[in-house]
């Protein structure tokens, strides 16, 4: 059954069978066809489980956020680069981002976000998502007036990002939070305040991905008084880290307007948290920051300190040449010009086996303030490491989405 | 309004009256059913179709409603025969199966009064459903608006100003996002505590339609008349009805942690004070808090609400203007809070 270029009479029949059983079907729209916003939406609300909701080539000119909440059903582009199916939300005057899925078993696949007011791409109780070879993107570059997050599922079990691109984002440009049981691969992300972030989640692997030119190349979070909070088990492996030089353009308030630009991999306040054999180079603050966290809060139940957090194998190239806190140009100048590449603020524990320097700051209580840090080369690497963390696996429903 | 309780008293009259003159009903079987049909009409909620005349049920209005674009909104239940709703011991209301709960949006002043949409909430045996429809050019029937629409209108607020919008009606899905807890629809509005019944509605009726009416007693104040509550108390009662819908531990904003329900502690962190930004980010405004405390303008609660870009604005979906009056009162809550509360 194809709506491309359906008519309304045609939308009306299709409306009363409503829900009667048929087998999986393909929904074509077309970028072109008069009212493309409200026919794609109608096409997302009317599509049943199994079917695919193919997005025509072309250039979509989109007012309104689009929604899914029908499970198991996949959308489908033409592409994601030029000649691709290109969703352009630069006219954007509702909702708080470009595509909201909330429904179960669903792959995006195929077509490029452009440009959304809000977030590009979310999922929210969206358990099995599969974001696939999409490209989500800010195209005027770097700008605080861009969108929060380009990808973000949140509230999700089993979450797989593989082979996006994501560009711009003045929060994070894949952004995971909230969720269980997470691989982001095969990924690139560019030019956004925080390239990659796992936040308040639990049993992620992060690998294969190029950080590139962000603010922060990968970063792992728990933040207090929110939900699911406690974050733990989270492996960043096989990464190129690099370059990671972009000023900080999120909005202040938020936590990544507080992430020094120059910024590889920056743990805070999770526990097991493993970082091996990336491949690091040209971030001015640090290849790997360790950190807790140490704003004030009022959650009994939060645990602020970095713990058991494993760094190995890794490859460093020039780091710690332009420290972006607070007082970094000082210690680097008493240092010869540069801090090690891997900096600590002294809370909490972890256990560095790369053979280069740590920088602790010697501030083991998160209430010290960081006016009163004592940086001091420190040796992490006589602890012993906790037993290293299994790989994540996804059901085989979900990787067969993407061979 | 008072076409509509008119004409709700009448279809009431008639039904006591006998069975002789029994209106053309609801097409009860429809509704019950999985249908979502392309028009309005084929309900049978309306007489001669007009928006004005609910063919049965009974009217209702709410102490805090949902702000949408200072649109006039005409509500009323339509509970099958034999059928009848039921007040929780928590106040949450259980409507039956084939309940349909119709409210029609519009403006004084926009095609001489006329619901621009009417939108139900129908109880299927499989749940809750939401169906927008938009009123045709002619106003004869309305027209099933799954994908939603926008609808330029120009208005005037209550203060006389002139408002020249593209109003949102909202698509299935939006609907949704609203009216979803636990990722299920569930009506928003009548909750005991905010929910007040035709005051014209005789005892006899108010039996007909509720198994226990003495249940319900509504406990929010009237949100704008300062005589019904303290400014605190028509705060919360605002954020209640106008952010509670997402903003609690089940709903579409339960990953934020601010939870905005009458019945969450007021002073509490998940409550906004000193929360700072959880995934807003254009939404902080460059501001730290979501409620900085005797300081409304470095509240970003109050920002978002005053914003209309949808990287900012808060509601998310359903607005199009600034609700001044709205946000007027939460600043003024805000600025009584004593400074430093937080802390």
């Amino acid at each position: 059954m194809r709506f491309n270029g359906f008519h309304a009479a045609a939308l009306g029949v299709l409306a009363v069978l409503g829900a009667s059983p048929a087998a999986a079907k393909t929904i074509s729209v077309s970028a072109t066809t008069p009212d493309a916003n409200e026919k794609l939406q109608e096409a997302l609300i009317l599509a049943e489980p199994g079917d695919i909701v193919q997005l025509g080539a072309g250039v979509w000119t989109l007012t309104d956020g689009l929604s899914l909440d029908v499970a198991g059903v996949t959308v489908r582009g033409a592409g994601a680069g030029e000649g691709g199916s290109i969703l352009d939300f630069t006219g954007q005057q509702g909702a708080g981002e470009g595509l909201l899925v909330t429904s179960d078993d669903v792959l995006l696949t195929n077509f490029a976000v452009l440009n959304t007011k809000g977030d590009g791409i979310k999922s929210k109780g969206a358990d099995r998502i599969v974001y696939h070879q999409l490209r989500v993107e800010w195209t005027a570059g770097p700008k605080e007036t861009n969108g929060a997050y380009g990808i973000y599922p949140v509230e999700s079990t089993d979450v797989l990002v593989d082979s996006v691109y994501v560009r711009g984002a003045s929060d994070a440009g894949i952004y995971v939070g909230q969720s269980k049981n997470i691989i982001v691969r095969d990924s690139i992300a560019t030019e956004n305040v925080a390239g990659i972030e796992i936040e308040n989640s639990y049993n992620a692997d992060v690998h294969d991905n190029i950080a590139t030119k962000n603010t922060g190349g990968i970063l792992v979070f728990d933040l207090p008084s929110l939900p699911m909070q406690g974050g733990h088990n989270v492996r960043v492996f096989e990464n190129i880290v690099n370059d990671n030089s972009t000023p900080n353009f999120a909005p202040k308030g938020n936590i990544v307007a507080s992430v020094p630009t120059g910024t590889g991999v920056l743990v805070m306040a999770n526990r097991n948290v493993e970082i091996f054999d990336n491949v690091f180079a040209d971030n001015g603050t640090a290849n790997v920051m360790i950190v807790g966290y140490r704003y004030e809060h009022k959650d009994p139940n939060y645990q602020p300190l970095p713990r058991a957090i494993v760094v190995r194998g890794n490859q460093h190239g020039k780091a710690g040449y332009a420290p972006k806190f607070p007082g970094g140009d000082m210690i680097a100048a008493a240092m010869g010009g540069a801090i090690p590449p891997v900096l600590w603020d002294g809370s909490g524990d972890a256990v560095v086996l790369d053979k280069v320097g740590v920088l602790s700051l010697n501030l083991p209580d998160v209430k010290t303030p960081q006016s009163e840090a004592k940086p001091a080369p420190a040796d992490l690497s006589k602890g012993t490491p906790p037993a290293a963390l299994p790989a994540i696996t996804l059901p085989e429903s979900m990787e067969a989405k993407v061979k | 309004m008072k076409r509509i309780l008119a004409a709700v008293a009448a279809t009431l009259l008639c039904a006591s009256g006998g069975a002789a003159f029994a209106p053309p009903g609801v097409d009860q079987a429809l509704v019950e059913s999985d249908a979502m049909p392309p028009k309005l009409s084929a309900f049978g909620l309306f007489r001669g179709n007009d928006p004005g005349q609910p063919s049965t049920g009974v009217a209702y209005t709410l102490r805090a409603p949902l702000f949408s674009d200072y649109t006039e909104k005409h509500r009323f239940i339509a509970i099958p025969a034999g059928k009848k709703a039921r007040v929780g011991s928590d106040g949450v209301i259980d409507f039956p199966v084939g309940t349909v709960l119709v409210k029609s949006f519009g403006w004084n002043d926009v095609g001489g009064g006329r619901p621009v949409e009417t939108r139900l909430l129908i109880h299927r045996a499989s749940g809750w459903v939401a169906l927008p429809y938009i009123w045709d050019a002619d106003g004869k029937d309305a027209t099933l608006a799954l994908g939603g629409r926008r609808v330029p209108v120009t208005f005037k607020s209550p203060d006389g100003e002139t408002h020249s919008i593209r109003y949102a009606v909202p698509n299935k899905n939006q609907c949704k996002e609203c009216h979803s807890l636990n990722g299920e629809i569930v009506p928003i509005g009548p909750k005991a505590r905010n929910f007040i019944l035709d005051p014209a509605a005789s005892d006899a009726v108010r039996a007909r339609y509720f198994e226990n009416p003495a249940a319900l007693k509504p406990t929010m104040p009237i949100w704008d008349d300062p005589k019904a509550g303290s400014v605190a108390d028509r705060a919360r009662a605002y954020l209640d009805v106008n952010c509670a819908h997402c903003h609690n531990p089940a709903g579409s904003a339960s990953n934020s942690g601010l939870f905005l329900r009458w019945t969450d502690d007021p002073g509490g962190v998940n409550y906004g004070i000193g929360k700072r930004p959880t995934a807003a980010g254009r939404g902080s405004g460059g501001m730290d808090f979501a409620i900085a405390p005797g300081d409304p303008a470095h509240s970003f609660m109050i920002y978002r609400l005053e914003s209309i870009d949808p990287g900012i604005a808060m509601p998310e979906v359903g607005r199009s203007t600034v609700h001044k009056e709205g946000a007027a009162l939460l600043r003024q809550w805000i600025a009584e809070m004593p400074r430093g509360a937080s802390n």
